[in-house]
């Protein structure tokens, strides 16, 4: 696996996230290619079933990006998005994907920056983690 | 006179009654039963046998009121809501009073969360105030709770539970006037600490007759260390330790901790017969049986009175 | 509603894991509001049965099917078609949809995937609470709509215990004495006096004491 090169899912809220992709794109900010970008209508909105399906897809790692603690479009939706998070990690240990492999993070529209900077971090995490065993499995 | 019991007829004649308890052995240890009863002959009326006390497993109350009645003592029957249904508790009510015990105590039971087998079904097929009309009928109509004819009723002389320190404090007498209108002959309390807020619950009792329709035995109970009184304070469900004991408790060395509880327990009982409608003491000196006696003879209990 | 969990993986797995072909089934009625068994459940679990096969090489199909309300023959009847292409059913309906399945089909290994837990109501978004025992004779018209069967710990009729603290059970901080609510109700509503009323022992024949009930209504069955 020397030449793994990890496949990322990440759902962006529109009202975030994904602008801040957008203005990381603008500013010429160079993030790995192994991200792919899925936008949602807010990080509220991600279902448990959108996470297990893309590594029943074969992701090797899965993060979700809402807008800053207290400041959702719609209230609340990224603390919901933060605690489904956190059931979905136990419902990957039991099926035995490492639930290093999904993560939640925050980031305000105008931060392309940290955007770029978190998806750096996050594909070197998964880099170093391996493949996901489901993908392994899926090869074999 | 509603039975030959021995407790009866200690209250009925005007006397302070006094009970203490034993709690069976967690095992067939027949001798451990003879030895804490021998601690209580001839210090008290009736010996409190528990059920399965704080839901743990121990030898049958029915088995060790029986060895205790062979010792010559008067065993009081526990029985609890939680074990049996209402087959069972007739049966043993029946099996009881076969072997001349003639006194029992009505209970709930402690939740088997609290004890060693907390996966086990809680029974609960009546509850405590249902099993004292129960136990009333067996003895004043002859018959069995489904209905039919008992050839040889058991004569029981019924007691319950009274919690004045539980919430809602409004309840408290209420809850004993309930169960005094369900058969209940006698009460025994919850250990006091507080007896302020005992003289308040007596009161309310006082307030609607109660204390004329059944005999109350306030329950005492001397703490044994710092330790114990600081347990029974904060874990305890229902229990109400003033701070100013576990401050008195504290205030001496260990070694001198023991005799202050028995001190404390000595001094409350001098409180609470001052208060009137208090017909007796049930000293609940847990795995402490020997030192009732000490507790009686300083209170002034002893000897007691021939019936 | 009836209320459910979903079993562990790893007791799922168990039970799948001789055979090929599975059906799952959802059922749209209560394990659906519960969030246990509806069709999104059925999602999930499917996914993380796939996956979990497949990380020990194992391939399975795994076919997903939400009924309306599996507890009715009528319902299903829908799977006629499809029961022959599975090996083996598993259903994350309650207890009475997995048994609906065994009894249509009588030679199909049929497993739940989830534990039955409680008749309860929704207290809040995500939280589920027994209220009902189904005992068959309802007491609720005498305490104030509050049940003491499910709702006390000792199911005492005649309440509270001497272990009730402050509004709560002696058994949890997180569990309210059915007696105190039971008791602000009738005062709320003017009828201390009932409290005083004893009420006699259970007949527990309505409550299952006497073997498996069931309701017959004369006119509508046939």
């Amino acid at each position: 696996m020397e030449n793994f090169e990890p496949v990322i899912v990440a759902f962006c809220c529109h009202y975030c996230a994904y602008t801040a992709a957008d203005m990381a794109g603008s500013q010429r900010l160079p993030y790995p290619p192994n991200v792919k970008i899925v936008q949602i209508p807010c990080s509220g909105k991600i279902d448990a079933l959108h996470i297990v399906t893309a590594f029943e897809k074969g992701a090797d790692g899965v993060y979700v990006a809402g807008c800053l603690e207290g400041d959702c479009h719609f209230k609340n939706g990224n603390t919901r998005a933060a605690r489904r998070i956190e059931f979905v990690k136990k419902y990957l240990e039991e099926i035995g994907i490492e639930s290093e492999r999904l993560e939640m993070v925050n980031v305000s529209a105008g931060m392309g920056h940290r955007f770029a900077q978190v998806a750096t971090e996050i594909t070197d995490k998964i880099r170093k983690l391996g493949p996901s065993p489901i993908r392994t499995a899926l090869a074999q | 006179m509603k039975t030959e019991s021995k407790l009866e007829k200690i209250l009925a004649a005007g006397h302070l009654a006094v009970t203490s308890e034993c709690g069976p052995p967690r095992g067939a240890k027949f001798d451990e039963v003879v030895t804490k009863s021998k601690y209580l002959e001839g210090i008290v009326d009736a010996v409190n046998v528990t059920d399965n006390q704080t839901a743990m497993v121990r030898m049958s109350s029915l088995a060790a009121s029986v060895i205790i009645k062979q010792q010559g003592l008067n065993p009081l029957f526990q029985v609890t809501c939680r074990d049996r249904n209402r087959l069972a508790m007739q049966a043993d009510i029946i099996g009881a009073y076969a072997f001349g015990i003639d006194t029992m105590l009505c209970l709930s039971g402690d939740h088997t969360k609290f004890g060693d087998h907390p996966m086990a079904m809680n029974v609960h097929d009546i509850d405590s105030i249902q099993m004292i009309q129960m136990v009333k009928d067996m003895r004043d109509k002859g018959i069995f709770q489904g209905g039919a004819e008992i050839k040889g009723a058991p004569k029981m002389f019924i007691g319950a539970a009274a919690n004045p320190f539980a919430d809602p404090f409004e309840l408290r007498v209420m809850r004993l006037a309930k169960k005094i209108a369900a058969g209940a002959d006698f009460i025994q309390t919850q250990c006091i600490f507080n007896v302020d807020k005992f003289e308040k619950w007596m009161e309310g009792v006082r307030a609607k007759g109660l204390h004329k329709k059944c005999y109350i035995l306030a329950g005492v109970t001397p703490c044994k260390s710092l330790g114990a009184a600081r347990y029974m304070a904060n874990r305890v469900p229902g229990m109400d330790v003033p701070k100013e004991i576990v401050d008195r408790m504290a205030s001496v060395p260990k070694e001198k901790q023991a005799e202050e509880g028995v001190t404390i327990c000595v001094e409350t009982i001098e409180r609470l017969k001052k208060i009137e409608g208090v017909a007796g003491f049930h000293i609940m000196a847990i795995e402490w049986e020997e030192k009732v006696e000490e507790i009686c003879k300083r209170a002034g209990l002893l000897p007691r009175p021939q019936v | 509603m009836i209320t459910a969990e979903r079993k562990p993986l790893e007791e799922l797995i168990e039970y799948i894991k001789p055979f090929k072909r599975i059906l799952l089934l959802g059922c749209n009625e209560c394990v659906t509001v519960c969030a246990a068994g509806g069709r999104k459940e059925v999602g999930l679990l499917a996914s993380g049965l796939q996956m979990a096969m497949l990380k020990t090489g194992n391939n399975i199909e795994i076919r997903q099917h939400t009924l309306e309300r599996q507890c009715d023959p009528e319902y299903v009847e829908e799977l006629v078609p499809m029961i022959d292409s599975a090996d083996a059913v598993m259903s994350m309906a309650c207890g009475c949809g997995v048994q609906q399945i065994a009894m249509r089909f009588k030679d199909k290994p049929v497993f739940p995937a989830v534990n039955t837990t409680f008749m309860g109501a929704s207290e809040r978004q995500g939280v589920w609470a027994e209220r009902c025992q189904g005992c068959g004779n309802c007491l609720l018209g005498i305490t104030g709509g509050i049940c003491p069967i499910a709702r006390c710990a000792k199911q005492l009729m005649n309440g509270p215990c001497g272990g009730s603290t402050g509004g709560r059970c002696e058994i949890s901080e997180d569990v309210d004495c059915a007696w105190q609510l039971i008791w602000d109700r009738l005062k709320a509503l003017g009828l201390q006096d009932r409290y005083l009323d004893i009420v006699p022992a259970k007949d527990w024949r309505t409550g299952g004491g006497s073997g498996p009930r069931k309701i017959i209504r004369e006119d509508l069955a046939e």
